[in-house]
């Protein structure tokens, strides 16, 4: 069925009863062409992705929880293409691109919505560094502008310009970025996928990975032994476990990312405010809540739950950035899994077994590049060549140092990106 | 979260700076697969694992904990110094 | 409707309040709540998305529907819920979530609407055309969400945050939680009890019952001024424990009664970090609601809020009340209600079993099927086995059963364990090291279960910690058997709501599942069911039971979603407490501060200190002014600058020299004492992590210098070498940045100065170029190295920091004699780029030693850190970007930091992006515009000309890549 308003209208008129299901619930095949072990963001995407760029239906999800359950489904739903590494430029500036037209591809609403997003600066060094970034956005294609105090104050007035402990000097606005709806992506996707004949399998764990002399079989799941030429491990937070399966160490470790939602509020904060000098983001959801978040709570953790010491940073760093926000009131807080990766950038390549594939590494930057990480991978296992944006995610680059993105520089400890 | 330093007894988790996986530094002074596996892979278990912290707003030591990582219960702190990283 | 000689309010102190403008009375004691259901008011607010009118529907924190906006202007907040908050005189609080007013809201127009309005509507529409959402959709939608507004002006810092420690932490001041304090207490442990509410008792607050054969009141009071009493136990009422955190951590938001918080410069409410080695969760149950049609009005409330409104407040929800439920609850608010001489209709029991003593019309299995009132509720009907009947009424108390509030035991990720002879979640078992539930929140409803599993798990505590626990008899009390017969929805015409806040009915759940949101996860997500300023207190249990039986599953193997703190929510500004403004980082002044500020220099951050800018004299407009004279000055003349924050790191030991040469790339055993060497530090993956110098004060003693930036970073590095890597090695270090004042006396009359304020001079010969030692003026032992960053002959002269400001004014004193001055942080830049000396700006994390042309300093001959992971071919490649000076040579003279660089003809984008410039600046000693930056094979290209594009300021340079070195390239201007 194809979604409009008018559908929305006659459905309305009739009671409602006429909407189907917007996802076959598939029990699992014997075998596949492909099984993409993680059913969030990333893996639904690249089930579309292949289905309907690649022609490749036979297909399975598998979904140890339910679709979505992941990182897709908590997170800051902040969409960028902010970064200035080559590698990351090109690949980032591609998933924009996909998000500009998922509606459309998808005939779903993920609400995707460009209000813009403004990255302060607090020095002359960060301005410089900040001046960086935005030129090589404007060089990648993408849009960047420098924003002065004044333009700033106009924007976004209730910053502190006065008394924050780190003075605004200026920021810089993509008005490109924004944010979306971000359990309707996954929603989306695996709505098209499963339109386009792929299987859905939920609850079903992968617990093995079947590697006959090299080559990957098959995997065995808690619904049974399941083959596949090709397997592709797309399970973020969890990709160190899923690999072992198959005899790889990962360059990953999984940190816990904490966020929070205040209760809803008539609308005030139209943008996306990144706050760098306090590890501060925020947006306002359209239902009205304010969407923020911080730093990692920094010790690795699958507890997908923080503790208060990163709470109370963050909450600081709100009220010193904009403290009109005091009177609001945090109403739920939440923890997922991050695939810290020793260069903050993440991995789709290859991996050591043959049909075995890797998407993982995402660090918190996972929710923008799910279009772009599922077109790049599926890409990957159609053709068994890395898409043009995706080149540079490869997972050799450690270890021989080449094409290494560290955006920030802060070198190989995984929890400092 | 807290952590009960040798020398100063439990304190709160703000006082200490996270690092990462203990392991042993290679004796090697070129590169090869220890290192990277020093530097960047890692075993990253959902369960049982060692990491370095400093007890950073305090003594300063280096400490091993040995931790688990899906219920956060503390299993043993020791002196990163007495047991070589 | 007050009621005569009920309630715990002070009828000798009436207190006056607005209410949308309007003027009401109360009285000490009262709710907001409670005083508006006095004054007869019972449409509070409106819906969320449908603007249906609300009433009040509970008497707790969990109240879904009348949330109202206190306070106006920057104290203005949003979504109180009118059920929690104190009434004090001259409160303003009004309705949200309409417009033009709560009577006549346009928005009502969308309950018109709601057909189309059902679950997940809006991800199947809006999309065309493309460009509307974010013009006309989006605004739309988000104009019409949200709840109460913030005024947009800047909160007041008032909260604090403070931390507790205690052996027991007891959650929860009902019977259970006082039991539970008491034996803790008794036993000898320290104990912390925290209440949400205003005064300790719970739900005896509600109710009217005997323990021990007093009025239960009466009892709480004994206990509560028995406790109170022992210097082991700290009660804490209007403190929500919000949140179970890892070892015993718990986090608590207490509110100020209002007449404290009143008090100038009190704060409004604390943020506790409670670190308790047991707990005992007695946070008491939350009456549920029943999903039938139309069981949103104003007037529809749960039966236990009823008895409270009645009991604790002395008011009547309704003239007439009808009193529905499933469980014996509903015959006791029938039997409180008429006590307090309140008329019931009639009492609708669920069970047809059940049988009814009271004087009232009673309906065994009936169920209320609809009401109706258009602002109001006037009447219910009621599906009897005989057909359908109506009853006029006002109030409708509807009882559900009881949830555990099992929050807190769930806040470390494990769920709750469905009981279906309760039909409730009980808390999980251990799922929070140390603590354990008691009272309802077990499950245990009676008044004396609840006493004895409080008095069992206070025992269980004490004895936990290894106290004698004391010899404490239960006391007497009701002690009913609760009998339920699950009811979770009723049929009929009409929307049943399951979640009042979030607009989310049954139809919602049942359209969810039929759409594949089965999971409870998808089905939450979808409807937004949950996602309520109430946390799904009111809703989840319903709610997932309706999708259980729509999907055909049962209640436990739906399970629930997960629970999350807070438990209610906590403002931004408690848990950020002290945090706004300047409050968010320590500020790290130099000794010079005082003395820079009265010069009138600009102060900036550099990470957490203050440094002077620069400092403008007597006719200097722009900051470049100041900059350029302060250049020449310290060329040709002598400047003076304060260079405190700098790391400065002790290192002494028999062992420290190869510790030196393990953490830096050169050797620093073979430096020899009285000399001061540059030193380049790695990350142990081979990236440059630091530079500076450090000088060898004897053979067993070394002072490191490090970057401001760095300083952290480099100590806590050279603390894991030693401790995690070379334990075995001979040393200690300390960081005595804060001890010592250093500043750096620059310029060719450096010496000069120097001379005339050192008791003994010096000269070339016994202080050559970065030589080092001791020395002394006005009597004060000083250490002197003679070091430049500016690339003149200049020292550092060093203080105990007590001496700072009194050093710095001399110098600067004497440098005014000599044409000289104090100069500032942009001065410092300046005369950095001219000669090449890197920054952070360059050594930004991402660089090598090969990349700034020092690969020369990677000792072949010792391991390093950083030395292995170093020789990985990708950090050698020619083709990376390397450092070079920049210099403009075409029409345009200006160069930006932060443009990029590219071929002479090529188009500035990124497949043809050669490098960016890191640092540029105006040299007054050449006469022009200077940068560095790195260009991709830069050292080759020599003498090239690149392109500099910065496109966000519309600047584009031709240059010439020059060497690095642009001033004094030979070096004879350090060496005087």
């Amino acid at each position: 069925m194809r979604f409009s308003g008018l559908r929305v209208i006659a459905e309305g008129l009739t009671g409602n009863r006429g909407w189907p299901a917007q996802w076959r619930d598939a029990p699992p095949k014997a075998e596949y062409d492909v099984v993409i072990i993680g059913g969030g963001g990333h893996g639904l995407a690249t089930a579309h992705y292949l289905a309907k760029r690649h022609g490749i239906t036979n297909v399975a999800v598998l979904e140890k929880g339910y679709l979505g359950g992941g990182n897709v489904g908590r997170n800051t739903t902040i969409v960028r293409a902010n970064y200035f590494l080559p590698g990351n430029s090109e690949f980032y500036s591609h998933s924009l691109k996909l998000w500009e037209g998922l509606e459309a591809d998808l005939n779903y609403n993920v609400m995707h919505s460009q209000r813009g997003q403004i990255v302060l600066f607090h020095s002359d060094g960060q301005r410089d560094a900040i001046v960086r970034r935005g030129n090589a956005m404007i060089n990648q294609g993408d849009d960047a502008e420098l924003l002065s105090v004044a333009q700033l104050k106009r924007l976004v007035p209730y910053l502190d310009y006065e008394q924050a402990r780190f003075p605004i000097h200026g920021g810089l606005l993509q008005r490109r970025a924004g944010t979306a709806r971000h359990d309707a992506v996954a929603w989306g996707y695996a709505r098209s996928a499963s339109a386009r004949g792929v299987d859905l399998i939920q609850n079903c764990a992968v617990t093995g990975i079947d590697i006959e002399n090299g080559q990957v079989r098959g995997v065995q799941t808690t619904r049974g032994a399941i083959r596949a030429r090709k397997v592709a491990i797309v399970v973020a937070g969890r990709s160190s476990e899923v690999a072992a399966m198959a005899g790889l160490r990962l360059p990953i470790e999984s940190h816990v990312l904490q966020a929070f939602v205040t209760e809803g509020l008539k609308p005030v904060v139209h943008h996306v405010i990144s706050f760098g000098m306090g590890h501060f983001y925020i947006s306002q959801s359209d239902k009205g809540g304010l969407v923020f978040g911080g730093d990692l709570d920094m010790y690795a953790s699958y507890a997908a739950r923080g503790n208060l010491p990163l709470v109370e940073h963050v909450m600081e760093a709100g009220m010193t950035l904009m403290p009109m926000i005091g009177n609001a009131r945090v109403l739920r807080s939440w923890g997922g899994i991050m695939d810290m990766s020793p260069d903050g950038s993440p991995i789709i390549d290859h991996s050591p077994v043959e049909g075995l594939y890797l998407n993982c590494g995402w660090c918190y930057g996972g929710f923008k590049a799910v279009p772009g990480s599922g077109d790049a991978l599926a890409h990957l296992i159609a053709t068994d060549r890395p898409h043009p944006a995706a080149a540079g995610f490869r997972l050799d680059r450690f270890t021989t140092g080449r094409g290494l993105m560290d955006e920030e520089g802060t070198g190989a400890q995984h929890n400092l990106h | 979260m807290r952590l009960d330093c040798p020398i100063c007894g439990e304190r709160d988790r703000r006082e200490f700076y996270y690092q990462g996986a203990a392991l042993r530094r290679p004796a090697a002074e070129v590169w090869g697969p220890d290192w990277d596996d020093y530097i960047h892979n890692r075993e990253n278990p959902a369960g049982v694992t060692r990491d370095l912290w400093q007890h950073e707003q305090g003594c300063g030591a280096w400490l091993v904990v040995t931790r688990n990582t899906v219920t956060h219960e503390v299993l043993d702190v020791t002196l990163a110094a007495e047991m070589g990283a | 409707m007050r009621i005569e000689g009920k309630g715990l309010i002070d009828r000798t102190r009436p207190v006056s309040f607005h209410f949308d403008g309007h003027r009401y009375q109360g009285f000490q004691g009262d709710t907001l709540a409670s005083a508006l259901l006095a004054n007869g008011l019972r449409m509070i607010a409106r819906s969320f998305k449908y603007h249906r009118p609300r009433g009040v529907m509970t008497d707790s924190s969990a109240e879904p529907n009348a949330l109202v906006t206190v306070g106006r202007g920057a104290a203005q907040e949003p979504n109180l819920r009118a059920t929690t908050i104190e009434l004090q005189e001259g409160l303003w609080a009004c309705s949200q979530n309409r417009w033009p007013t709560l009577g006549l809201d346009v928005l009502a127009v969308n309950d018109l609407f709601a057909r189309f309005l059902g679950a997940g509507f809006y991800y199947k529409t809006f999309m065309w055309p493309r460009a509307f959402w974010e013009r006309v959709y989006e605004p739309l939608i988000r104009r019409a969400a949200g709840l109460g507004a913030l005024s947009g002006a800047s909160a007041e810092d008032r909260h604090e945050r403070a931390f507790a420690h205690c052996d027991v932490l007891v959650i929860g001041g009902g019977p259970a939680g006082l039991m539970a304090a008491r034996a803790a207490a008794e036993a000898g442990a320290d104990v912390i009890l925290a209440e949400e509410d205003t005064r300790l008792g719970g739900r005896i607050l509600a109710e009217c019952g005997e323990i021990d054969g007093l009025a239960a009141l009466q009892w709480v009071e004994e206990i509560a001024g028995q406790l109170a009493g022992m210097p082991n136990v700290r009660i804490m009422t209007r403190t929500a424990v919000t949140g179970a955190y890892d070892g015993g951590t718990y986090g608590a938001l207490e509110r100020m009664a209002p007449d404290v918080a009143d008090r100038p410069h009190a704060p409004k409410g604390c943020f506790w970090r409670i670190v308790a080695r047991r707990a005992v969760l007695a946070s008491g149950a939350l009456e549920r609601p029943v999903a039938f049609p139309d069981n949103d009005r104003p007037g529809v409330m749960m039966a236990g809020a009823v008895r409270a409104y009645v009991n604790r407040w002395g008011v009547a929800p309704g003239r007439a009340t009808v009193v529905f439920g499933n469980n014996d609850s509903a015959h006791r608010a029938v039997a409180d209600l008429q006590e307090a001489g309140v008329h019931v209709a009639a009492l609708v029991d669920a069970r047809s079993y059940a049988t009814c003593d009271l004087d009232v019309p009673f309906y065994p299995g009936a169920q209320v099927c609809g009401t109706s009132g258009r602002r109001g509720l006037e009447s219910v009907a009621l599906a009897t086995p005989r057909g359908v009947e109506r009853i006029a009424a006002d109030c409708l108390a509807v009882s559900g059963g009881w949830n555990p509030s099992v929050h807190l035991a769930c806040h470390m990720g494990a769920r709750p364990v469905w009981d279906p002879v309760l039909q409730a979640f009980l808390p999980p078992e251990g799922a929070v090291p140390g603590l354990c539930a008691a009272g309802a929140a077990a499950g245990r409803f009676s008044t004396r279960a609840c006493l004895e599993s409080g008095l069992a798990e206070g025992r269980r505590a004490a004895r936990d910690l290894g106290l004698s626990t004391p010899d404490l008899t239960v006391p007497m009390a009701e002690d009913h058997v609760y009998d339920i017969l699950p009811l979770w929805r009723v049929e009929g015409r009409g929307r049943a709501w399951l979640d009042f806040a979030n607009d989310v009915t049954v139809k919602d759940v049942e359209l969810a599942a039929r759409e594949s949101f089965r999971s409870v996860e998808h089905m939450k997500r979808y409807t937004t069911q949950g996602m309520a300023p109430d946390q799904g207190k009111n809703s989840n249990v319903g709610a997932l039971a309706v999708l259980a039986e729509t999907t055909g599953q049962g209640i436990a193997e739906t399970g629930t979603t997960t629970f999350r703190p807070p438990y209610v929510p906590v403002p931004i500004a408690a848990l950020g407490a002290g945090g706004k403004g300047k409050g968010f980082a320590p500020e790290r002044l130099t000794t010079s501060h005082a003395e820079s500020l009265a010069r009138g220099a600009p102060m900036i951050e550099a990470g957490l200190w203050y440094r002077p800018s620069y400092f403008p004299k007597t006719g200097e407009h722009h900051w470049r002014q100041s900059c350029d004279r302060e250049v020449v000055m310290v060329r040709e003349a002598v400047g003076i600058c304060d260079v405190s924050t700098l790391g400065k790191i002790d290192l002494q030991g028999p062992d420290a020299a190869r510790f030196l040469d393990f953490v830096y790339t050169t050797r620093f055993s073979t430096l020899k004492v009285g000399r001061v060497r540059y030193g380049l530090m790695l990350r142990e993956d081979g990236h440059v992590m630091d530079d500076g110098t450090c000088a060898r004060l004897a053979e067993h003693h070394y002072l490191m210098t490090t970057t401001t930036a760095a300083a952290g970073q480099v100590m806590r590095h050279l603390e894991f070498v030693h401790q995690g890597l070379r334990p075995e090695w001979d040393l200690r270090m300390v960081s005595v940045t804060e001890q010592w004042a250093q500043f750096a006396v620059a310029g060719p009359r450096s010496r000069d100065l120097l001379n005339g304020l050192l008791e003994v001079p010096i000269d070339d010969a016994g202080m050559p170029y970065m030589g080092c030692g001791a020395v002394r003026l006005g009597g004060v032992a000083a250490r002197l190295f003679r070091i430049s960053f500016s690339g003149e002959h200049a020292y550092e002269i060093a203080v105990p920091a007590r001496y700072g400001a009194a050093l710095f004014a001399s110098l600067v004193k004497a440098a005014e004699t000599m044409g000289g001055g104090p100069y500032g942080m942009e001065a410092l830049n300046v005369l950095r780029i001219e000669k090449g000396f890197i920054t952070h700006a360059e050594i930004h994390g991402r660089v090598t030693a090969f990349d700034i042309g020092m690969q020369g300093m990677m000792s072949t001959k010792k391991d390093f850190i950083g030395k292995a992971a170093a020789s990985r071919p990708g950090l050698l490649a020619v083709d990376r970007e390397q450092l070079v000076g920049l210099r403009p040579v075409g029409a345009i003279k200006e160069l930006l930091a932060g443009a990029h660089l590219f071929g002479e003809d090529a188009e500035a984008i990124s497949v043809n992006d050669q490098g960016y410039v890191t640092s540029a600046c105006y040299s007054p000693t050449l006469g022009h515009v200077i940068g560095l930056g790195f260009l991709r094979r830069g050292r080759a290209r020599l003498g090239e000309q690149v392109r500099a594009v910065d496109h966000l300021r519309g600047s584009e340079t031709l240059c010439e890549v020059t060497e690095i070195v642009q001033h004094d390239r030979e070096g004879g201007r350090v060496r005087g």
